[in-house]
């Protein structure tokens, strides 16, 4: 089954190939509960991709850049749909900004971002591994993605 | 010497100056120890930030900056200062901004120099942040280093006591991997060096090894870098007593090194470094710590750009 054939929607974005079970952690973090329209979750769509996949459509909202970024983090490998008037505009593959900004919390308890009020700031380290992993500019300290939670 | 730009710039971090850089510094560093430039600086202002005690660096940036002519202004009581009052690292950078030409700060979160740096419009130097880095202890180690061996180049540099928490010996580490030595670590299980160093290390194909006793490697080195064992890193009381007195360097180890060999300490030492080595030849530190005035006058001339 393909994920447009359970409903075209107007206007809005479509959140693809995000890993199975994690769609719920995109509507939570995304605030979508409180979304004025209609947001739509499918769970466990099958792809030749992925295997498994989850799909989250929400209707009349296009996302900033830093909600694209909390998107990446929970689904490095999801693609967006812009959807206006019925029509596919722009397909994004999402990728890990090389910096994210207000969107992690140091877990270092040392950190001076966990003592005043600093915006927290996280360097994409580029290495051969995947996952990648994550610094913060100010402690220096380099974490992988699970032991990071959002701010 | 080529004229490397530095005006204006933060010393936020030892990994933010590369080779050429390092050696720059250090040159300008031998230059004043040489010639004293008691004017260079006439004028000129430092804000002295001191959120936590640390009587050395301190007073030597402080020496530093009047044996150039120029003066210091200084937050020294943490207790009294405007942290007391809850004023953030941002507001003090800010304010401090406005009363001196350049910064230097210690604070005990990690990371704060990087705000403060953000924060000002003025130079910064991180005189250390926590346990995260205290990039001017890195270049008088190795002023020391060059200045009691002749060079950096190839050197068996081997390192002592606790590796896992010393931040300097984590500094030294790095910033010797571009000099190509031979580098031996010494401590015990629980205070072993962190991997990600010696990653570090293979991948740029520097030897190392990895030792419990010093006698295994004292009599090959040209530099034995000793560190405080440091109670306060420990949660757990009983294990910093199994380790406190691991490692006491005494005369009877220094039979047979060789005559080049040089004894770095970070100081304060407590134990770890018996008083009858302080007079023999080999005995470095308290030089060293001296070193760290032509060090810091070179960064301070640099930086604002009379240099």
């Amino acid at each position: 089954m393909k994920a447009f054939k359970v409903y075209a929607i107007k206007n809005g974005t479509v959140i693809d190939h995000v890993p199975a079970r994690k769609g719920i952690q995109i509507i939570e973090r995304l605030k979508l509960l409180d979304h004025e329209n209609i947001v739509t979750l499918g769970i466990g769509f099958s792809s030749k991709r992925m295997g498994s996949k989850d799909v989250v459509k929400i209707e009349d909202k296009e996302l900033t850049s830093n909600e694209v970024n909390q998107v990446a983090m929970i689904a490095p490998e999801a693609t967006l749909n812009i959807i206006r008037n019925y029509k596919l505009k722009k397909k994004i593959k999402i990728r890990i900004p090389k910096v994210l900004k207000s969107i992690l919390r140091c877990p270092n308890p040392s950190c001076v971002t966990n003592h005043e009020s600093v915006e927290s700031r996280f360097l994409r380290v580029n290495g051969k591994d995947r996952p990648y992993t994550f610094k913060c500019v100010y402690c220096q300290h380099v974490f992988i993605r699970s032991e990071l939670s959002f701010v | 010497m080529t004229k490397l730009a530095f005006k204006g710039r933060d010393i936020i971090s030892i990994d933010e100056l590369n080779r050429h850089e390092i050696e720059y510094v250090l040159e300008n560093a031998a230059a004043l120890e040489k010639t004293p430039r008691p004017t260079l600086l006439t004028g000129h202002i430092l804000a002295s930030l001191f959120f936590e005690p640390s009587t050395r660096t301190q007073l030597s940036f402080a020496s530093a900056m009047m044996r150039l002519g120029g003066s210091v202004l200084g937050v020294a009581n943490s207790e009294s200062s405007s942290r007391a009052k809850g004023e953030t690292v941002y507001d003090t950078a800010k304010m401090a901004e406005q009363y001196a030409d350049i910064i230097v700060i210690r604070h005990p979160h990690q990371g704060a120099a990087r705000v403060a740096a953000e924060a000002s419009a003025k130079p910064v130097i991180n005189a250390g942040d926590g346990a995260n880095q205290h990039p001017t202890q890195t270049l008088l180690d190795l002023y020391s280093i060059k200045k009691t061996q002749g060079k950096l180049e190839k050197l068996h540099v081997a390192v002592v006591g606790d590796l896992k928490y010393g931040r300097a010996v984590h500094s030294l580490t790095t910033a010797l991997a571009d000099f190509s030595p031979h580098l031996s670590f010494v401590a015990p299980k629980v205070l072993a060096i962190p991997k990600k160093y010696l990653t570090y290390l293979t991948e740029r194909g520097i030897p190392y090894s990895e030792h419990e006793q010093i006698e295994d490697v004292i009599k090959d080195v040209d530099v034995l870098y000793m560190t405080r064992i440091q109670k306060e890193r420990f949660g757990d009381p009983l294990e910093y007593e199994r380790v406190k007195n691991v490692y006491v360097l005494s005369r009877e180890h220094l039979r047979g090194v060789k005559r080049n060999m040089k004894i770095l300490h970070p100081l304060p030492r407590v134990s770890e470094i018996a008083c009858d080595v302080d007079e023999t030849s080999h005995a470095y530190y308290f030089q060293q710590a001296g070193n760290g005035v032509f060090v810091r006058q070179a960064l301070l001339g640099l930086i604002l750009g009379k240099l």
